[in-house]
């Protein structure tokens, strides 16, 4: 395993209240001395926000938990309140399997489970692996939505934890990679192979945002790294989905005092995001 | 008891009732039991819904003449009126939509869409719709109704006491049926189906004849009266068959019959009651067993079978009642609440879907969607998956289906119990309800805060007590005293304006042949409810948690609040505000059982506004977790708008924890959602819908109305509504219209939580 690594500091969540997103989980307090004993061992997350979804973020209704921290800076990101880990809540590991327990009657009627999305679930590998270690034992379908740009962290134990992987990869050229997010596309590519060589099951994401990432030559790569993942062992990538650039975040960017550059990008017309599938279909792979 | 064998006596006493031939026999056959008939005689289906037949032309030749109405009657109001003569079972001449092609005929006046007058409730409201739509005043039926004889609304204003009044002015206690039909009450329309006038006319007689040989008591003589009332309104429902050339003093005989001698019960009811709510109970698997022996017989075809149901749901979806504006602004869409209540599981644990449950449902399809009859599905994780699934797919395409309970309901009333109006369970034949509207949870909560002063007024509305303590944050405990306190009062005062009015309605507007289809002893609940809920529980929770300082006007009036900090809301499924709620319906309702009620009744509660969201929030100020004043409440049991930031499952799951024995009338919630938010493709959309209601139905969760829809039509609809005549959405309960709201109302829906994503 070759690809680059980042390292990525653990951050203390420095909040004290329990914020909007996080009512319904009783916020630790805990002393900041402890705190990082804590999240060393799992024990102790930053996190943003959960919600129970349907059909968004893999099958059935999911419990979805959105942890603070990101080392990507996606021009059209849509949780940019989830960039800093020091901004999340802290929440125990033990809460958060509290309330998965609470919901399993809801995973078993829906075919559901629980992903974990974020911000970034790879900058919280130990918290992230806990978590997933108790759904499983619980025998809940388990989720994780990344980047892969820090799949390194995810170890072969935890990966065994994981039954689906939903995979973003935001461009298909290095160039387009680093313009999107500052970083590299490397770390993607590498991961989802690894995904594929361990057997897991992928479903790729793909955001079109037109002017930065619906290039035809950047569409063809990143449906190839698609086609190339399958290729590794066919029937690991599920399923692909193109999902079309919104507005919807254009205010927080705003509330959070960050420049937004897309504020005048429209979201792709509805045949510019059909013929962006045609693009993957024509690779063999199921597209929504 | 209710026995029928005197009649069968008299037809021939070894003989079998020719019409029940190969039938089942059982109990049912000797005395009045619908439900051991069922029982004893259903075909459960397990199968899914490809077996359905489509519209013939005649059917869709039947609704196109109709349609071709419905813009007049929008654009207008009410479609024509029979101003001059009172509504009764035989008042009218009968009337056809188009006599040579319908199957099933009957309608309330003599012809389609007129509405009648039915001033026995209030002539106030006769009157005042008169004016409205610019009909005359016949000036001798106003003589008769209030010179002559009395009616309801007066009979009520003649005994309600100082403090209902001031209750009622002041909108903490609204809603209340004292000028207009209670409703609520389903008659056990398949009755005069299997049993034919002449039994049900016998085994009333052997009813009375108990009465009889009782002394003379107020309860008794009442009883008698009662009866004999009844026994007249079953002789008049023959009557007015018969002018349609049907005799339904016997049995049906076939399935066609089935359907016309119980819609021929309904008819009788709607033509002589302007009920707020007149449900058709719980008919189709009932009606499946005569097709199933029709279809068997060789005699019936699947689409023959689907037309005869066509043109029994086109005629409930024609029902109509003179209402007045005012009305319409509590009640709005113009809604009769005809409930039609479909699947379900039986006490042994066999599904109650037929296939006559998924035609029901087909007629959504065949006419297109629309709001009557009001598709009710009892919804338990042990229905058939192909029923789930045809629900599932008919909510998404149609948005005119709710759901309810069938393991709440089954467990409190049995397996042969239905819906009234929107959330209101019955035992149907054998339970009644005394509708008694809601109170205003949320301003009972300012009055607390004002020492029972008004907090719009400034009237001393409810007991003096000294008020909050000005310049300082509430302080939670305090706030939670007073609160309890003001609804010991509110309580009382309530169920006093309930009893006076039931108290008249019985002796004024009694509902007699709604209840010559009940059995004689009946189990009465005096419904009571409360709106604002969350609310409430939401301004408690911003006392308890954030900090809220009440700013006070020149009158020494709390008239607003500054909340600091964030506060867990109700919706969430976060129990520190969910306890909240929980605990203000609980003690609610204990504070309601406290005190006497009419006629024995068994007090309720119900969570549920209807459309009366909107003008209940309008009466109220501002509330202290930072809903402005004017604003509407969220409908029924539903967190306040956009609060629940968890999913739609979240906030069903926090719903879910008010206790059912607690709000046994019913605990009512409206989610809308957009199809791409249940999933990719169509069938994936249906299985998670499916998944959805096992999961919230599941979790304790009593009701859910379930609109898929996109924001877009709703906007579009607003802007051209006569695009959309059909589009149905669901509201607290009922569907309605979307484009026969008010303004107001129409923007309440829109920015209620859209739930993009479930």
């Amino acid at each position: 395993m070759t690809c680059q690594v980042e390292t990525t500091d653990l951050e203390a969540p420095t909040r004290r209240r329990a914020g909007a997103g996080l009512r319904g989980l009783s916020t630790s307090e805990v002393p900041r001395a402890e705190k990082f004993a804590l999240m060393r061992t799992g024990e102790l997350g930053s996190m943003h926000s959960w919600e129970l979804v349907t059909a968004v973020d893999g099958p059935g209704t999911r419990m979805t938990m959105f942890l603070s921290g990101c080392p990507l800076r996606c021009l059209y990101c849509h949780n940019p309140d989830t960039f800093a880990m020091k901004d999340g809540d802290p929440v125990l590991a033990d809460e958060v399997l509290a309330r998965i327990k609470r919901y399993r009657g809801v995973f078993s009627a829906t075919n559901g489970g629980i992903t974990l999305s974020g911000g970034e679930v790879l900058m919280q590998p130990a918290f992230a692996g806990r978590i997933l270690r108790g759904a499983k034992e619980m025998g809940v379908h388990t989720c994780i939505d990344t980047s892969g740009f820090l799949g390194a962290n995810a170890s072969d134990e935890m990966l065994d934890d994981v039954d689906l992987v939903l995979l973003d990869i935001k461009a298909g050229d290095e160039e387009t990679y680093q313009r999107v997010t500052s970083r590299s596309l490397a770390p993607t590519i590498a991961f989802g192979r690894r995904l594929a060589e361990l057997g897991k099951k992928v479903w790729v994401r793909f955001v079109l945002v037109p002017g930065l990432t619906d290039d035809p030559r950047n569409v063809e790569l990143v449906a190839g790294h698609a086609a190339a993942i399958e290729a590794v062992r066919p029937g690991t990538v599920e399923r692909v989905e193109v999902l079309p650039f919104h507005q919807m975040a254009r205010d927080k960017w705003a509330e959070l005092g960050r420049t937004y550059e897309l504020g005048d990008t429209e979201p792709p017309t509805p045949d510019a995001t059909e013929a962006v599938r045609d693009v993957f279909r024509a690779e063999g792979l199921t597209t929504f | 008891m209710t026995s029928v064998s005197q009649a069968a006596q008299t037809t021939g006493d070894d003989a079998p009732v020719a019409a029940w031939a190969g039938f089942t026999p059982g109990p049912w056959c000797d005395q009045v039991d619908v439900r051991n008939f069922i029982q004893e005689n259903y075909t459960p289906y397990e199968g899914d819904g490809t077996f359905l037949a489509g519209a013939t032309a005649r059917t869709t030749g039947i609704w196109d003449q109709l349609s071709a109405m419905f813009p007049a009657e929008r654009e207008k109001g009410v479609y024509d009126v029979s101003y001059d003569v009172p509504a009764g079972i035989t008042a009218h001449e009968p009337g056809y939509i188009n006599e040579a092609a319908e199957l099933i005929v009957g309608l309330q006046t003599d012809a389609p869409l007129k509405r009648a007058i039915m001033p026995n409730g209030g002539w106030r409201m006769v009157e005042g719709a008169l004016n409205t739509y610019g009909y005359p005043v016949d000036q001798n039926l106003k003589k008769v109704f209030t010179e002559y004889r009395k009616t309801h609304n007066q009979g009520v204003f003649d005994v309600y006491p100082p403090n209902v009044r001031a209750a009622r002015s002041s909108h903490i206690i609204t809603g209340l049926p004292d000028a207009y039909g209670r409703g609520r009450i389903i008659g056990d329309y398949r009755r005069v189906a299997l049993y034919g006038v002449d039994q049900l006319i016998a085994a009333k007689k052997v009813d009375k004849l108990t009465l009889e040989t009782q002394p003379f008591s107020e309860k008794i003589a009442r009883e008698r009266e009662e009866h004999s009332e009844q026994i007249r309104a079953l002789g008049e429902l023959k009557e007015m068959a018969a002018s349609y050339g049907y005799d339904i003093s016997g049995p049906a005989t076939t399935a066609r019959e089935a359907v016309q001698w119980l819609y021929f019960g309904f008819l009788a009811a709607v033509k002589e009651q302007n009920g707020a709510a007149m449900s058709l109970g719980r008919t189709s698997t009932f009606l499946d067993v005569y097709i199933e022996r029709d279809l068997a017989a060789g005699v019936l075809t699947e689409e023959q079978a689907q037309e005869i149901m066509d043109d029994f749901v086109i005629k409930l979806r024609i029902v109509r009642f003179l209402r007045t504006p005012e009305y319409d602004a509590l009640f709005s869409g113009d809604p009769t609440w005809v409930t039609e209540t479909i699947g379900g599981v039986g006490e042994d644990g066999r599904p109650l879907v037929t296939k006559n449950s998924f035609r029901m449902l087909q007629t959504l399809y065949n006419l297109g969607p629309a709001p009557e009859p009001n598709m009710t599905v009892f919804w338990t994780d042990k229905l058939p998956q192909g029923f789930k699934d045809f629900c599932s797919q008919v909510s998404i395409d149609t948005s005119a289906v709710q759901y309810e309970s069938d393991d709440e309901i089954r467990a409190a009333w049995g397996d042969d119990a239905a819906i009234a109006c929107c959330v209101s369970p019955m035992a149907v034949g054998k339970q009644m309800q005394f509708f008694g509207a809601r109170v205003n949870l949320a301003k009972t909560l300012l009055y607390a805060i004002n020492g029972g002063r008004d907090e719009v007024s400034g009237k001393q509305v409810s007991p003096t007590v000294a008020p909050v303590p000005e310049g300082q944050p509430l302080d939670y405990d305090d706030v939670r005293a007073r609160f309890d306190k003001t609804m010991d009062w509110l309580a009382e005062t309530y169920v006093e304006a309930l009893n006076c009015i039931h108290w008249s309605h019985d002796k004024y507007a009694y509902e007699r042949l709604e209840m010559a289809l009940h059995d004689k002893d009946v189990l009465r609940t005096m419904a009571c409810g409360i709106a604002g809920l969350s609310v409430a529980a939401d301004s408690l929770s911003a006392i308890r948690y954030a900090s809220v300082t009440p700013v006070f006007d020149d009158r020494g009036v709390v008239v607003d609040y500054v909340t600091e900090g964030d506060y867990p809301a109700y919706g969430n499924d976060d129990d520190r505000a969910d306890s909240i709620a929980v605990e203000l319906v609980e003690s609610f309702m204990e504070k309601i059982r406290r005190h006497t009620m009419y006629r024995d009744a068994v007090p309720t509660q119900s969570v549920l506004t209807i459309t009366s969201n909107v003008v209940y929030g309008k009466a109220t100020g501002n509330t202290p977790d930072g809903r402005r004043a004017g604003e509407p409440f969220s409908p029924g049991a539903n967190p306040m708008n956009g609060r629940d930031t968890h999913g739609m499952l979240a906030s069903a799951l926090s719903v879910a924890k008010l206790p059912y024995e607690e709000s046994q009338d019913g605990i009512s919630l409206t989610n809308t959602i957009v199809p791409a938010g249940l999933g990719r493709t169509r069938e994936e959309q249906i299985t998670n819908l499916s998944g959805l209601l096992d999961a919230s139905f599941g979790g304790g969760g009593y009701h859910m109305n379930v609109n898929v829809l996109v924001r877009e039509t709703l906007e579009d609809a607003m802007a051209h509504p006569e695009k959309y005549p059909q589009l149905t959405i669901r509201v607290s309960g009922y569907a309605v219209n979307f484009v026969r709201l008010t303004r107001e109302q129409q923007l309440d829906v829109l920015s209620r939580t859209f739930h993009g994503t479930v």
